[in-house]
């Protein structure tokens, strides 16, 4: 086993002394592919991080090394600065989990696939009814509680896995893509939740391709794809290191002369579909030439973690 | 690397089997219809209506003969069918293991936890015959309630052979291959409905090697109050079958799911 003085000469962050999750050249292959390369992590306790990167990056295998569920191929991954290799149990029994998929209980009513789950923990949940009563409240399926789960809306069901996730009051909150598949409101009382949970200390490591997500719920994260790391640090840093501060979004389709004037004015272009971005720090040459071609369709905005993401990955489509 | 050996059972598994009872107390209703209704109209159809031309089968009525028969074969099939129907549904398109894995609970607590639960509710499909077999005048001896403990032992084993190939399978089609190779043929070749003495010699042979045999041959005795003849070479060979069974079965479902 690796020394912890060897780790921490070794992690990015300051505060590496007291993290909870710490991974140092984690790997994983299946067969010939290697799905994660390297990959060092130290997150904080009482943080939120997040894990971004198109579908395939390497995000839910992750999530499931460090939950024991996914043997590495190699590197050292510490959560609660136990070797997950041998102490997967203990680590889990003190681990909160939404997973991607509907893992519910059909059969069973809303309160029951809670109780349920408190008995895989070894807990009574006879004499913590309490507690699940503030759970419930927690998630707003109070006078849900004796619907049968197949009766709930998506976001229902997916509030009704984080209070199950929270039933053996743990420490380390593993999210994987907690909002995917949910309308806006739905999306917002999740986000909602998931800040409460971040104020109660609840240390948390999500994954999302949703850029709003990560840049509303997380004090850090890494970007990753083909599972390399390609950027790593707050939201503002990523968008000060990788991008420019504005873009202009054109809708309009460009002839080569009007292309040929944004690009001048611009500091560097990107297409995707029929919408061209521009991006420059000053934007008022920008602005200038967009007047002056009478171009109607543009959005100016400030540039967003969106931008550093499709800049980074690229615009190709991910399956 | 040093391996940790960890406990065959632990009480995670025991939350496992609760969790089956419970959805099985849900659906209590259809649940019973099928355990008592269809040995019933087995054993009046086919008790009463061939042993009207059989008579007596072995120095006892057909009906008795049958009907201790069904009792260690319907354990075998309840056995079966949890195992692969049931169980591919928990761990394929419920997603219910993946749950049970985000908790403190390992593989192994889930097959052992499953398989308790596969032999308890053969253990109940069994009972019910019986029951339906002492209404119809067909159980002549007290023993008869050894048979349920035997009843769980016998779903064990069968459970822990098809939950192997549950753990192999990739659809529920895939299960056809196994009841009608190995299922049937037991159902009809291990002594259910005529004594294994009336097959050929090789045959008998051969049969000594499937696990229905041996449950037969310890019901049977058992349920008419008939001597029981080497008692627990029987229940060794159930107990092997079904240690083989488990162990591969952790095997598999490790390898499937721990990836």
């Amino acid at each position: 086993m690796l020394s912890k003085t060897a780790f921490d000469a070794q992690t990015p962050t300051s505060s590496a002394g007291d993290a909870l999750i710490r991974c140092k050249g984690l790997c994983k292959s299946f067969g010939e592919l290697t799905v994660v390369h390297d990959l060092d992590l130290a997150i904080p306790a009482g943080t939120c991080f997040g894990l971004l990167g198109p579908n395939g990056a390497g995000k839910s295998t992750t999530l499931r090394m460090i939950l024991g569920q996914s043997p590495p191929s190699g590197g050292v991954l510490e959560v609660f600065g136990k070797d997950i290799r041998h102490h997967g149990r203990d680590i889990r029994a003190r681990t909160g989990v939404v997973p991607q998929a509907d893992t519910l209980d059909p059969d069973f009513s809303v309160i029951e696939n809670i109780t349920i789950y408190a008995r895989y923990f070894g807990l009574r949940p006879g004499v913590m009814r309490h507690e699940i009563d503030e759970l419930l409240n927690l998630v707003e399926l109070s006078d849900r509680r004796h619907s049968r789960v197949s009766t709930l809306s998506g976001g229902m069901k997916r509030r009704l896995t984080i209070a199950r996730a929270l039933v053996n009051d743990p420490e380390l909150l593993v999210l994987d893509e907690p909002t995917t598949g949910l309308d806006p409101q739905a999306r917002h009382l999740v986000w909602a939740l998931i800040n409460g949970l971040k104020r109660s200390g609840k240390t948390i490591i999500l994954t999302t391709h949703y850029l709003e997500e990560a840049e509303r719920l997380c004090d850090n994260l890494v970007l990753i794809d083909h599972g390399y790391v390609v950027a790593r640090g707050t939201t503002k840093e990523l968008i000060a290191t990788h991008c420019e501060k504005t873009v202009l979004e054109i809708r309009n389709t460009l002839d080569p002369l009007q292309k040929k004037t944004i690009q001048n004015a611009a500091t560097r272009l990107e297409y995707s579909g029929d919408t061209t971005y521009a991006y420059a720090d000053d934007p008022t040459a920008l602005t200038t030439a967009i007047d002056r071609l009478g171009l109607e369709q543009v959005l100016h905005r400030q540039a967003t973690l969106e931008d550093v993401f499709l800049r980074l990955t690229g615009r190709g489509i991910r399956d | 690397m040093k391996r940790r050996r960890q406990p065959l059972v632990r009480h995670q598994a025991f939350a496992v089997w609760q969790r089956n009872f419970l959805v099985w107390r849900k659906l209590i209703a259809p649940s019973l219809v099928v355990h008592f209704g269809e040995p019933l109209i087995y054993l009046l159809g086919l008790g009463y209506g061939l042993g009207l031309f059989i008579g007596k089968m072995a120095g006892m009525p057909y009906l008795a003969f049958l009907a201790s028969g069904f009792i260690a074969s319907s354990a075998m099939n309840t056995a079966s069918f949890e195992a692969m129907w049931s169980v591919y549904t928990r761990m394929v398109p419920q997603r219910t293991y993946e749950a049970l894995l985000a908790t403190p609970i390992e593989v192994n607590d889930i097959v052992v936890g499953e398989l308790l639960w596969c032999a308890t509710k053969s253990t109940i499909a069994g009972c019910a015959i019986l029951i339906v077999a002492v209404f119809l005048g067909a159980v002549s001896d007290l023993s008869a309630l050894l048979s349920i403990p035997l009843l769980f032992v016998i779903g064990f084993c069968f459970a822990a052979l098809a939950m192997i190939v549950t753990a192999l399978a990739n659809g529920y089609e895939f299960f056809s291959y196994y009841i009608t190779l190995v299922i049937t043929p037991m159902f009809i070749l291990c002594g259910v409905f005529y004594p294994t003495t009336t097959l050929p010699e090789g045959m008998q042979q051969v049969i000594q090697f499937l696990p229905l045999t041996h449950a037969v041959a310890l019901v049977r005795p058992l349920v008419t109050g008939q001597e029981l003849i080497a008692p627990f070479q029987h229940l060794l060979v159930l107990i092997a079958f079904g240690a083989v069974g488990t162990g591969l079965t952790i095997i598999l479902i490790r390898r499937r799911l721990i990836i």
